[in-house]
């Protein structure tokens, strides 16, 4: 019942941001034709009746976007005004970019995100702590192109361990062209998560079970580990969710800093150049990347924490 | 499932005496950066479009203070000029989120019933969504510029406004002054916006103090991509944008500024909205 209700809210959730979308760019001044038609000696009254017709244009709004959604639901988002190159294969060949630097990218913030707020956590109220906290508070107020900047100018160009653009060669190449990018979209995630964590486990280590625990004799590292964390886990996951979620859609700045040819450069590229398809299409996989996301982790949630499978069964 | 995010955070500080000097100097650099706005053409060296193609890409010297760009321009009078798209364009973009956001908060919690459910679910569809979403919307719909940046910005900021406010409202409801007003027949548009409001002030400046600086950051971002300010603006993201060219050949100071700059100011906001917020939490 609950599953049943979450889908059904997702697919409400889809189709009104699905007729937003498609609204926006229908609304967006210009006539596609003639980006479509491009050269203006072409613009034949034929010719142009001819492109009206072909992407559908003659027909009234509502038939329009009904259309575009039936292709959408058989795989098609139709073709790329500037690339004359189906939609969908557009952003096949850009996915695996921004998909590779988000995934790395998610990896350094749930590592050392989730250490930093441990070891803040258990050093409490020490400098250690003090230190963590103000680096992280200072880490969140920075914009990531700022830091993309910096990075670039101290690693790339002073010390010339990175390449400055570029996806890069194979799976150990790619890896190394990605460090920087990863590191600027990581690091404002990196202070949240450990900020988190280090909330989630000063409260848990107050509890009752984990006094008992400590008073049983069970080494600290044992506490620490089977009760402090294991019980913090649900909040700090899904924290790291929601934010892996935002960064599937704000790989925009870092991609275009590091000229990285993935989906966050080709929106922007799309917007620059009208090319209404494209826009549409990267627009609505942002939507489903976040739902599908936020989805696994409230899947993946009462796995961690018993007490909610057992309240949403009951 | 979610994380109560508005749970009093356990800071190092307090369990120590809370140092005030973070606070005051993060108030200077706020006064700074205002002042830096407000009388930018007095206290800047040059004008921020004066062009020097004799003196370009110039390190810090004593003609230049902070060096010059790529058409030779003084970044010093650049960056004090560009505090005023920067702070203004954050200015506008709280002020309409704020308007928008408190809102929708208000009437949700004051009317309750299916006009808050249905204001609630809309909230909670346009929060999970990625800001840039509305801002991608609005500027294909009415083209690029400040103000199309400020408003898709603003579209974004309101559902977490929206949210908070309504979270506060229904605490303050349950205070008897509201039921008293409520029983001498006063209506609920006059106790909302006279009553209610003026009591929910103190918590809610707090929390837009840190999400101007938020704002202002986004902005950059958005300036930086080229959606916003065009140039010849000095506004501070746009800066970045334009001193990258510089980055690749080694001169980093034109990007480098600019963007500092934004990372102080962004940061001094956070600490004194944090310090407001605590202060004024006290009270309650």
């Amino acid at each position: 019942m609950v599953a049943l209700r979450r889908l059904g809210a997702m697919v409400l959730t889809l189709v009104i941001s699905s007729f937003v979308i498609f609204a926006g760019m229908y609304a967006a001044p210009g006539d596609p034709v003639a980006f479509l038609i491009g050269n203006p000696e072409n613009m034949t009254p034929e010719r142009i009746a001819a492109v009206r017709a072909e992407y559908h244009l003659d027909q009234p709004f509502l038939s329009q976007y009904l259309i575009w959604a039936k292709d959408l639901l058989h795989g098609d988002a139709g073709s790329s005004f500037v690339y004359q190159q189906s939609v969908t294969d557009l952003l096949g060949s850009r996915l695996p970019v921004t998909l590779s630097l988000v995934a790395y990218a998610g990896v350094l913030f749930v590592v050392i995100g989730v250490l930093l707020g441990v070891v803040s956590a258990l050093r409490k109220g020490t400098a250690v702590d003090a230190l963590i906290t103000g680096v992280t508070t200072f880490a969140t107020s920075i914009p990531n192109f700022v830091v993309a900047v910096v990075l670039i100018s101290v690693f790339a160009v002073k010390l010339r361990w990175f390449s400055v653009s570029g996806p890069g060669e194979g799976f150990l190449g790619r890896i190394h062209h990605l460090t920087l990018p990863a590191i600027a979209l990581a690091l404002g995630a990196i202070a949240v998560v450990s900020r988190v964590t280090r909330q989630t486990m000063v409260e848990q280590q107050s509890l009752d079970h984990v006094e008992a625990a400590r008073s049983y004799g069970l080494t600290s590292r044992k506490t620490v580990v089977r009760h402090v964390l294991r019980n913090s886990l649900g909040p700090i996951v899904t924290m790291c969710g929601l934010i892996l979620a935002g960064m599937l859609a704000g790989t925009v700045v870092v991609e275009g800093v590091f000229g990285l040819n993935g989906i966050g450069s080709l929106l922007v590229e799309a917007i620059n150049t009208h090319d209404f398809p494209v826009v549409q299409a990267i627009l609505l996989y942002m939507v489903i990347a976040y739902m599908v996301v936020t989805v696994l982790v409230d899947l993946i949630y009462p796995l961690l924490d018993a007490r909610v499978s057992a309240r949403s069964g009951s | 499932m979610t994380v109560d995010l508005t749970a009093p955070v356990v800071t190092a500080t307090s369990t120590r005496r809370r140092q005030e000097w973070p606070f005051y100097l993060s108030a200077a650099v706020i006064v700074l950066a205002v002042i830096a706005a407000v009388l930018a053409p007095l206290v800047a060296p040059y004008s921020p479009s004066q062009t020097d193609f004799a003196a370009l890409w110039q390190p810090p010297s004593a003609t230049h203070w902070l060096g010059t760009d790529q058409l030779g321009r003084d970044i010093l009078s650049r960056v004090i000029h560009g505090a005023r798209p920067s702070l203004l364009g954050a200015i506008a973009l709280l002020a309409v989120a704020t308007v928008l956001g408190v809102l929708i908060g208000i009437t949700a919690a004051w009317k309750g019933g299916w006009v808050d459910t249905a204001l609630s679910r809309i909230t909670d569809v346009m929060f999970a969504f990625p800001g840039l979403l509305f801002v991608v919307l609005v500027i294909a719909v009415f083209d690029r510029g400040q103000v199309t940046s400020v408003l898709g910005m603003a579209l974004a900021y309101a559902p977490a406004i929206a949210k908070f406010t309504r979270s506060i409202a229904l605490e303050e409801m349950a205070r008897p002054y509201v039921d008293a007003y409520r029983l001498q027949g006063v209506g609920g548009a006059v106790l909302c916006g006279k009553y209610l409001l003026p009591n929910l002030l103190p918590t809610l400046v707090g929390y837009l103090v840190v999400l101007f600086g938020e704002g202002l950051m986004s902005l950059a971002s958005l300036n930086f991509l080229g959606f916003g300010s065009q140039p010849p603006s000095s506004e501070w993201g746009l800066m970045v944008q334009e001193g990258r060219t510089g980055v690749i050949q080694g001169i980093v100071g034109p990007a480098l500024i600019p963007g500092l700059t934004i990372a102080i100011v962004v940061v001094a906001t956070n600490v004194v909205g944090v310090r407001l917020s605590d202060k004024l939490a006290v009270r309650k």
